[in-house]
């Protein structure tokens, strides 16, 4: 139980750490509007207004025309300067709230195809692109990883409530002829079962309380001077140690909860 | 039961709690019915095979036959450990069958049952075995300290209190059992072979108090391979054979009002065992 409670401390914090980063990198899934030209500021300011009241739209950035000359040229100088004049229009940069359904923003807002005219507000869109390969490769890849590390947490929780089933087996037998007592003279179901529950839940107490100390030790130890040297390699936002501890008391003690009810179950029929 | 003293304390105990045998009324609702029951276990063999059997009230009764003839699974049928296949299990009137769970503690503090390996506590002395059976179910401090020395005055253990399992004879172990079982006074006790492990003067002794218990108007279930015991203690015998009644002999021609002593020297004699306080 203490390792399988240390295993699922380091757990919690690489999950989060994954996750974390996972997001952000779906974060830079993004949507280009690109403005068509010869608008007017007016043009511009109601396409603005119109893209941020568009659904499942999180920021709206605008990028002029110079902005993004000065960004292209700082990439490629070379091109740029044979090039002399600015071919590059006005854009958007358009953020999703949810990066998974990035496909519904570029569908409300992509001028139709044939002659049907586009909505007057939107009538100022020459172009929506939103990167097809990069974003169907973050995609897919973040969401691997999560579906990874949800498959990996799984695992550990199932292994857990498999290791205090056994270990309530194990207590149950060596207890068979008290048991057998207590149900020839008629002890209800619950006064039988109490015990082992109890039992049972302390293991899991125990186990995440020294899950704890040794992971306590390990941060005092190891990470923190590292953390203080290195800033750790951008870590993004890991969970709070304290509410950490917490998670793994509880987690703990209800994984061997649902161990020795599930053990008592199957072996103690009254 | 090898000290006199002993002996000695237990027929004065057996006589102090004498009461008249209550004939078994004909009218009153049998304490155990069995109708048409049969059981047959998961691999298929069978264990009893519509047997159909009433006990009445204050009766002693013997169930006999060889082994795996289906004593054992009858004595568990009563307990509810099993269930029937088919058929009804009556105990005092009510259907084991339709009986929920939650009701079986209850109908099991109402049955005593001994077994012919004790099942006592070996971590545990004599005094807590008995006490053991009280606390499960919930009694108090104050009547556990009350119940467990008389109980153990009349099994004739109340020297012994603080011995441990293994610090006692075989029969004496079994009446740490039998003062287990009927420490709560139910009207119905079950004995699973209860002297199959003792030696016949032992036997007598452990027999002598069963039928002690039946005279306090306690309905007793004794099954038993021991035909010659049964004989001679000519009370009702119901024998099984592969899972059947094939003999229900009722109350042969014994006297209902003997007293205890009388029926220990009468067995005596007619087992041929030895004086009393002489084993063998």
């Amino acid at each position: 139980m203490l390792l399988t409670a240390l295993v699922l401390g380091v757990f919690i914090p690489i999950v989060q750490a994954t996750t974390g980063t996972a997001n952000e990198v779906r974060s830079r899934v993004v949507v280009d509007v690109y403005v068509a030209e010869r608008t007017s500021r007016e043009g511009v300011a109601t396409l603005r207004a119109a893209l941020e009241r568009t659904p499942n739209v999180k920021g709206v950035e605008f990028i002029s025309k110079e902005q993004a000359f000065e960004r292209e040229r700082r990439r490629n100088p070379d091109a740029f300067d044979i090039l002399g004049r600015n071919p590059l229009p006005d854009s958007f940069r358009v953020t999703p709230v949810d990066p998974g359904a990035v496909d519904s923003i570029v569908a409300r807002l992509e001028p139709p195809k044939s002659g049907l005219s586009p909505r007057p507000e939107l009538a100022a869109i020459d172009e929506v692109r939103n990167r097809e390969d990069e974003t169907d490769k973050i995609l897919s890849a973040t969401s691997l990883v999560k579906l990874l590390t949800a498959g990996l947490a799984a695992l550990l929780v199932l292994a857990s409530i498999a290791l205090v089933a056994n270990t309530i087996r194990l207590s149950l037998f060596a207890r068979r002829r008290e048991i057998e007592v207590m149900r020839l003279v008629g002890a209800t179901d619950w006064f039988i079962r109490w015990p082992f529950v109890i039992e049972g839940v302390f293991v899991g107490f125990m186990g995440g309380v020294a899950a704890i100390g040794l992971l306590t030790l390990a941060k005092e130890t190891l990470i923190d001077p590292l953390s203080d040297r290195f800033a750790l390699l951008a870590a993004p936002d890991t969970i709070d140690f304290p509410v950490l501890a917490l998670l793994l008391l509880a987690a703990c003690v209800a994984v061997s909860a649902v161990g020795s009810g599930l053990t008592l179950r199957r072996f103690l029929r009254v | 039961m090898r000290s006199s003293p002993t002996r000695a304390e237990v027929e004065r105990s057996l006589q102090a709690d004498r009461r008249p045998a209550q004939p078994a009324p004909t009218t009153s609702v049998p304490v155990v019915e069995l109708r048409n029951v049969s059981k047959v276990y998961d691999g298929g063999s069978i264990g009893l095979d519509r047997v159909s059997l009433g006990v009445e009230r204050g009766e002693f009764v013997f169930l006999v036959g060889p082994t795996g003839c289906g004593k054992s699974t009858c004595l568990r049928l009563i307990l509810k450990e099993l269930e029937a296949s088919d058929g009804q299990v009556l105990v005092s009137g009510r259907k084991l069958g339709e009986m929920p769970r939650k009701k079986v503690p209850r109908l099991r503090r109402n049955v005593g049952v001994i077994f012919q390996d004790f099942k006592l506590l070996p971590n545990r002395t004599v005094y807590a075995n008995v006490a053991y059976s009280l606390e499960v179910i919930g009694e108090s401090r104050q009547s556990i300290r009350r119940k467990v020395p008389s109980i153990l005055r009349l099994v004739g253990l109340s020297t012994k209190l603080h011995n441990y399992p293994d610090e006692l004879s075989g029969g004496e172990q079994q009446r740490v059992s039998i003062a287990r079982a009927f420490v709560n006074h139910p009207p119905l006790l079950l004995a699973d072979e209860p002297t199959g492990n003792l030696d016949p003067e032992t036997s007598i002794g452990i027999m002598q108090l069963i039928y002690r218990i039946n005279r306090t108007g306690t309905t007793v279930i004794v099954a038993t391979h021991d035909r010659e015991m049964v004989d001679k203690m000519r009370r009702r015998v119901i024998e099984l054979e592969s899972g059947r009644v094939v003999r229900d002999q009722r109350s042969g021609r014994y006297r209902p009002d003997e007293s205890t002593s009388e029926f220990a020297i009468r067995l005596r004699g007619e087992l041929g065992v030895g004086v009393e306080g002489h084993p063998n």
